[in-house]
């Protein structure tokens, strides 16, 4: 091999920079068709949780009783009458402002169990891996535990054991359904910290941070958890469909969100038992929640193909 | 291989312990209890209860005559049903449950590995593109999604299958077109994200095996097309695939509480739901801990299956 770099004829060389591992992986994941689809669903997703309260037509809990009256007491079909793009259910609640709140609190969940995980699992995994021997032991086991245990029942179990209380009742419910779903998922993250740390911590650049004094703390914090966070981006991000899907589970089972406040699986259940006469009240939700879950899938695959080339296609 | 097999088994134990423990503390950790109707019941009445129950015995006390009773294969009384106990309810619930978890998991394994092995064989080509689509698609539509327009193109619209039901086993001798009508949605519902899991890691391990040089050996000696695919490459990557078909089947035979409860199955799932709502300790227990043994028994039997298909590798 020729020790300086020649471009061969016909192919684009790409200048290396420091950062050139996350340049590289941008433009690796900007050519794949499928993660670019699903990082415009993602945005507008986020957008829709972010602003969609303030851009729905209605109020999430009102009920237009003058227009399902002048129905004939049937519910607005959708398009049936602009003012209700998308129909209204049988109490006149409008289907598109109530989706438009599902949103939000599909997002919220998405998110806000990610951190809870992140919270938990990071700091745990970082412990096990450095510090190995008997405290690995012990956080191992703690994980071995949480991963017989069924997550869905768990997350049920949480639910119903709180659900009374005042933690149980805070933000309508959200909040337990925060802690239930993030307790069942951190388990992940931390083995895989554990897993990146166990390795890392054995390379050169680390022997060299020693040895000039660096200490402990900032060995971990600045050097092995940066070297880390590729794969702990992509679990994240593939962690939140689940997240999204038990969400949904556990409203339409009846134990998640409260109502008023809308669901996509509270809005299913709602409209499960007039699914022969006004089928749109489920399947309107019903897509949603498949759209959210192919779009996060989509982009963590991406994302994993284009952090880690050497996986590609193994999955 | 024998003391592989005696610390999986005795590893068993803890890990029942622990769920168990966990089910019971988060059962017990807040007031309120099995009693509890919109119209409460008088002090002296539950008073009564609790002594039939053994409610008013200390919780550690409780916890160990459940514990004992379990060894023993006996769940207790169940809270909401008071001539049944939860031995009952699960004779009545689990065979209809294990019946809809083994017509899907046939399902799913019967198309999820031909799909694989299909996509594979035609890398980069449409069959590849057409089974990596689907199985994509298929990842992500949860059961009730997928339940949902299986009911509305199905159901309500071409009226070939009901939306909702179940005809057991027993009777079907009786009318089995009737009685199968009911299965199939349930079954393509929960088995469409099973199919599509089976067929990506099916897909990734052919590719994976295309390329050993075992298999360019076997065409460069001139062996036929067709039976270096079955005789060599197909044989070689099942063998990966196997083990994601554990927790699936376990996920299977223990039941789906959104399937059973879209399609008013009445089986263990849709039984547990409604046993959590009642504050039905007992039955509550009785699931979590079974569902645990089932996941991690048969997580344990895969682990030796593949001992025994692979022999190269090795428990140390």
């Amino acid at each position: 091999m020729a020790t300086q770099t020649r471009s061969l004829p016909g192919v684009a060389t790409t200048a290396r920079r420091s950062e050139g591992v996350w340049r590289d992986a941008f433009g690796r994941l900007r050519k794949n068709k499928l993660a670019i689809i699903g990082a415009v669903g993602v945005l507008l997703l986020l957008f829709a949780g972010l602003f969609g309260p303030m851009l729905a037509p209605w109020e999430y809990q009102a009920q237009d009783l003058q227009a399902i009256t002048a129905n004939g007491s049937e519910p607005l079909a959708p398009f049936q009458d602009m003012t209700h793009p998308l129909g209204t259910d049988q109490l006149g609640r409008d289907i598109l402002s109530r989706l438009l709140d599902g949103a939000q609190v599909s997002m919220t969940v998405a998110f806000v169990v990610q951190l809870v995980v992140l919270f938990i699992g990071v700091p745990l995994g970082a412990i096990a891996g450095w510090f190995g021997g008997r405290i690995d032991t012990y956080l191992m086991r703690i994980t071995d535990v949480f991963y017989a245990f069924p997550d869905l029942l768990f997350i049920i179990l949480m639910s119903v054991a709180f659900r009374e209380t005042w933690f149980g009742r805070a933000l309508n419910g959200v909040l337990l359904v925060f802690v239930a779903i993030g307790l069942t998922s951190w388990v992940t993250v931390a083995r895989l910290i554990r897993g990146q740390l166990l390795s890392l911590k054995e390379t050169e650049f680390v022997e060299a941070a020693r040895a000039i004094g660096v200490s402990d703390r900032n060995i971990v914090t600045r050097h092995l958890l940066p070297n880390a966070i590729g794969p702990v981006i992509v679990a994240v991000t593939l962690g939140i469909p689940t997240a999204i899907l038990a969400e949904a589970t556990l409203a339409y089972i009846g134990i998640g969100v409260q109502p008023p406040r809308a669901s996509w699986g509270t809005l299913i259940s709602e409209g499960q038992p007039f699914i022969r006469s006004y089928p749109w009240l489920t399947l309107f939700p019903g897509i949603l929640i498949a759209t959210a879950l192919m779009s996060f899938t989509f982009l963590g695959d991406g994302l994993r193909d284009a952090l880690d080339p050497k996986l590609k296609g193994k999955q | 291989m024998a003391g592989f097999v005696l610390r999986r088994i005795l590893w068993l134990i803890p890990v029942l312990f622990v769920v168990s423990l966990i089910t019971f503390a988060l059962m017990h950790a807040v007031p309120g209890g099995p009693w509890d109707r919109e119209k409460p019941l008088n002090p002296g009445t539950v008073q009564r209860l609790n002594e039939i129950y053994g409610l008013n015995k200390p919780i550690w006390e409780q916890y160990l005559n459940w514990f004992v009773g379990m060894l023993l294969l006996d769940f207790g009384p169940s809270y909401q049903f008071r001539d049944r106990d939860v031995n009952d309810i699960l004779a009545a619930g689990w065979p209809i449950t294990v019946q809809l978890g083994l017509m899907t998991f046939i399902v799913a394994v019967g198309i999820g590995i031909p799909l694989g092995i299909f996509a594979a064989l035609g890398h980069n080509r449409w069959p590849d593109y057409i089974a990596t689509t689907v199985s994509m698609v298929g990842i992500a539509t949860p059961s009730f999604v997928l339940a949902i327009l299986l009911i509305v193109i199905f159901s309500v619209g071409l009226d070939w299958f009901p939306s909702r039901g179940w005809v057991s086993l027993d009777k079907f001798p009786k009318d089995p077109v009737g009685a199968a009508r009911t299965w199939v949605l349930p079954v393509i519902a929960l088995a469409g994200y099973q199919i599509a899991q089976i067929a990506r890691y099916t897909r990734a391990s052919m590719l994976e095996v295309t390329r050993k040089d075992y298999v360019r050996t076997a065409h460069s000696k001139g062996v036929r097309n067709s039976a270096v695919v079955v005789r060599h490459m197909i044989r070689n990557a099942l063998i990966p695939v196997v083990t994601i078909l554990g927790p699936i089947f376990a996920f299977l035979v223990t039941g789906s509480f959104i399937v059973e409860q879209f399609f008013g199955i009445p089986g263990i799932g849709r039984n547990y739901i409604a046993a959590i709502f009642q504050r039905d300790y007992s039955m509550i227990m009785a699931t979590t801990v079974i569902y645990a043994f089932a996941v991690a028994f048969l997580n344990f039997i895969v682990d030796v299956l593949y001992a025994y298909i692979d022999p190269r590798i090795r428990y140390s």
